[in-house]
């Protein structure tokens, strides 16, 4: 994967590129991505993959201009037009789920093929989500993580936190990060998508952990019904991290649409 | 010096094993635990010491703003307000403040100032604080990294709305009025405005640039504010405001009085211990919403407040820690005279806003603790900035004749007076 940065209207954006095939581009999810990150390898071996950053993830520059939920959609379609994209096949996961989701209603014809890995972006009162944003570090891998032992691990490493240094950049970090993230996550990850999931026209594949303690599988069910047509494949074992925990099968899933 | 007597208004009910049983006094606390009926008593007699505080000389009383929240059951700090305009005379009113992002639309705080205003014949030293993460995001549910600007454009409407003589349409991101004229409007222009914050570069700024005091709410002493407030006066300096008068900033010190320093251990130390564990147990994930501080702010270094100190917070420090720490500043007159001085000097603020009712303190402890504040502690402090004793830019200036309220004597024998068939 190459890191690249590319103007748009608003702001110049970071993103990762790689591999050959389809164009395919990668929305991240609110705790981001790293050019490393094992689906954005894996998808590379099939597609030409472009996963650009939200302004103010990994270092990529904030920006105070995007604001709602209308304002992000329309610039991450901003980034796929500066990119010379014509109808990629359009994946998000988590958070970027729920931004190409709103992408995909607000702009029915300009995408065919729609991946949705646990998006966010509906509120069902009987299956409330976890605040996200009123979690401390420790208690984030039982959510996350169907092997939360193995999740630990992974979200622990490299973490120093009694050096202050280390706490300072990591405060920062989270401040733009889920600062941006709140936007449209925070209070209640829901701007009003499910009013508008009618206009999707994409044929849409719904991928989703088993044991998704972050976002419900119960969830996978409102978006089958709420995008025509839409196909679920479901995954044994895994947590909202699927994209981590079981990267081959959620690639196998995504190959439905190419 | 301006003292203000300031009360958070806690809840003096949480059980013994709070901090074992329960994750957090505040956003997500057990509403069981509070009792409407007993609260009858606690919110009266909170408002009886406030009312008594105006009797001793104080300069003002004050009340602020907390929602869902064990050691401040006061969400609308305007309803205690407008009991104390009508129940004290000269005592000014502080208000510290109105979380002006919450109001929908903020003109809702211009207009209640305003009756505050009137009806205390111009005693209101009003607060525009941005509020806690905890208040304004976690329990009002305000996007955390929108929360400033929604701040900034609802002071400036409040500002317009108090000072512009005719009807306007104010166009704003998050406002959108198309006649903006409020009735009534406030005795006091401009009205004196104190800024709670917390180290964030931008209030600073905020409060330098519009003659604003700055008030420093910290429940960890005045040590540890040294660092925080000698930022402010470095910023005070770096953009040349016109003076450094100690008027433009103010402090709050939890404080405990009595005859002795042993006496005031006895006393006093179970309410210090139900403060410092209890009301500020304060569960990390609310402590500050990502987005809420600004990246400046953070690099700064400055941790919420919420974040208690050293490991295990609180919990951990005894009455000796407390005290010599100076996070409560305790003892006799003598004792509590001294330490004063040092914090007044130290910080240079001209405004202290004296926390001497905590925890679960009784009222007639806090009653006897206030007393000795007023008649042997705050006498001897009165003059420690004599270069700027005319510096009133920062306080109310009530009008000169002001109505006594009730019915008088006079009023009674109405029937009287209109011919009455009595």
């Amino acid at each position: 994967m190459e890191t690249k940065t590319i103007d748009t209207h608003h702001i110049p954006v970071r993103y990762f590129e790689g591999g050959k095939g389809q164009p395919l581009v990668y929305l991240h999810g609110a705790g981001g991505i790293l050019a490393g990150d094992p689906i954005l390898t894996k998808l590379a071996e099939k597609y030409h993959v472009h996963a650009p950053l939200l302004p103010g993830y990994g270092d990529s520059e904030e920006c105070g201009e995007l604001r709602d939920m209308l304002d992000i959609a329309l610039h991450t379609s901003d980034v796929v037009d500066a990119l010379g994209l014509k109808d990629p096949i359009l994946v998000g996961h988590s958070m970027g789920g729920m931004i190409a989701a709103e992408m995909a209603a607000l702009a029915p014809h300009d995408y065919s093929r729609l991946g949705l890995i646990c998006p966010a972006g509906l509120w069902l009162d009987d299956h409330p989500i976890p605040d996200l944003f009123a979690m401390l570090p420790y208690e984030m891998p039982q959510y996350l993580f169907h092997d939360v032992e193995a999740g630990t691990k992974l979200m622990t490493a490299g973490v120093a936190l009694d050096d202050p240094e280390w706490l300072k950049g990591f405060l920062v970090q989270n401040a733009r990060q889920m600062g941006m993230a709140g936007k449209i996550l925070f209070p209640i990850p829901d701007r009003g998508l499910s009013q508008r999931l009618y206009r999707v026209r994409a044929k849409t594949v719904l991928v989703w952990g088993d044991s998704d303690r972050l976002i419900p599988p119960a969830y996978a069910h409102a978006w089958k019904k709420a995008i025509k047509g839409a196909e679920l494949v479901s995954i044994a074992e895994a947590s909202h991290m699927v994209t981590l925990e079981k990267t081959d099968q959620v690639v196998a899933a995504l190959a439905k649409l190419a | 010096m301006k003292f203000t007597w300031f009360n958070l208004m806690p809840w003096p009910y949480l059980p013994d094993d709070f901090r074992e049983k329960h994750r957090s006094v505040w956003v997500d606390i057990d509403s069981r635990l509070f009792d409407p009926a007993k609260s009858h008593e606690v919110y009266n007699s909170h408002m009886d010491l406030l009312e008594y505080a105006s009797t001793l000389g104080f300069d003002g009383i004050g009340v602020n703003e907390h929602h869902q929240n064990g050691y401040g059951i006061m969400p609308s700090p305007n309803i205690i307000a407008a009991g104390l305009a009508r129940r004290t005379k000269d005592v000014g009113l502080v208000v510290l403040g109105n979380s002006i992002a919450l109001y929908n639309p903020p003109v809702r705080v211009a207009e209640e100032f305003a009756m505050l205003d009137c009806i205390s014949g111009g005693r209101l030293v009003a607060g525009f604080p941005v509020g806690t993460s905890m208040d304004t995001n976690y329990c009002y549910g305000q996007i955390p990294a929108l929360t400033r600007e929604k701040y900034a454009e609802a002071h400036d409407l409040i500002k317009r709305a108090w000072n512009e003589p005719d009807p306007f349409a104010f166009n704003g991101r998050y406002n959108k009025l198309r006649h903006v004229n409020i009735w009534p409007r406030p005795i006091q222009n401009p009205m004196p405005i104190h800024i709670p914050g917390g180290g964030s570069v931008e209030t600073y700024d905020f409060c330098i640039d519009n003659t604003y005091s700055y008030s420093y709410l910290s429940f960890s002493g005045y040590i540890r504010a040294k660092a925080l407030m000698q930022g402010y006066w470095d910023r005070v300096a770096a953009r040349n405001a016109p003076d450094a008068s100690p008027y433009r900033a103010g402090f709050a010190q939890t404080i405990c009085v009595a005859e002795t320093d042993e006496e005031a251990e006895r006393l006093y130390s179970e309410h210090v211990s139900y403060f410092y564990n209890r009301c500020l147990h304060v569960y990390g994930g609310f402590a500050d919403a990502p987005g809420y501080r600004t990246i400046k702010t953070i690099q700064t270094g400055a941790l919420s407040q919420y974040a208690p100190p050293g490991e295990g917070g609180y919990s951990k420090l005894t009455w000796k820690d407390l005290v010599d720490g100076g996070h409560v500043i305790a003892g006799s007159p003598e004792t509590v005279r001294q330490r004063m001085e040092e914090l007044i000097k130290s910080l240079n603020v001209g405004n202290i806003f004296c926390l001497l009712h905590v925890g679960d303190m009784p009222k007639e402890k806090c009653m006897y603790s206030t007393k000795l504040f007023a008649e042997k502690v705050m006498p001897k402090l009165r003059n420690m900035f004599p270069d700027y004793a005319d510096d009133n830019r920062f306080w109310c200036k009530p009008l000169a004749k002001r109505v006594t309220p009730g019915i008088s004597t006079n009023e009674m024998s109405m029937a009287a007076a209109v011919g009455g068939k009595d």
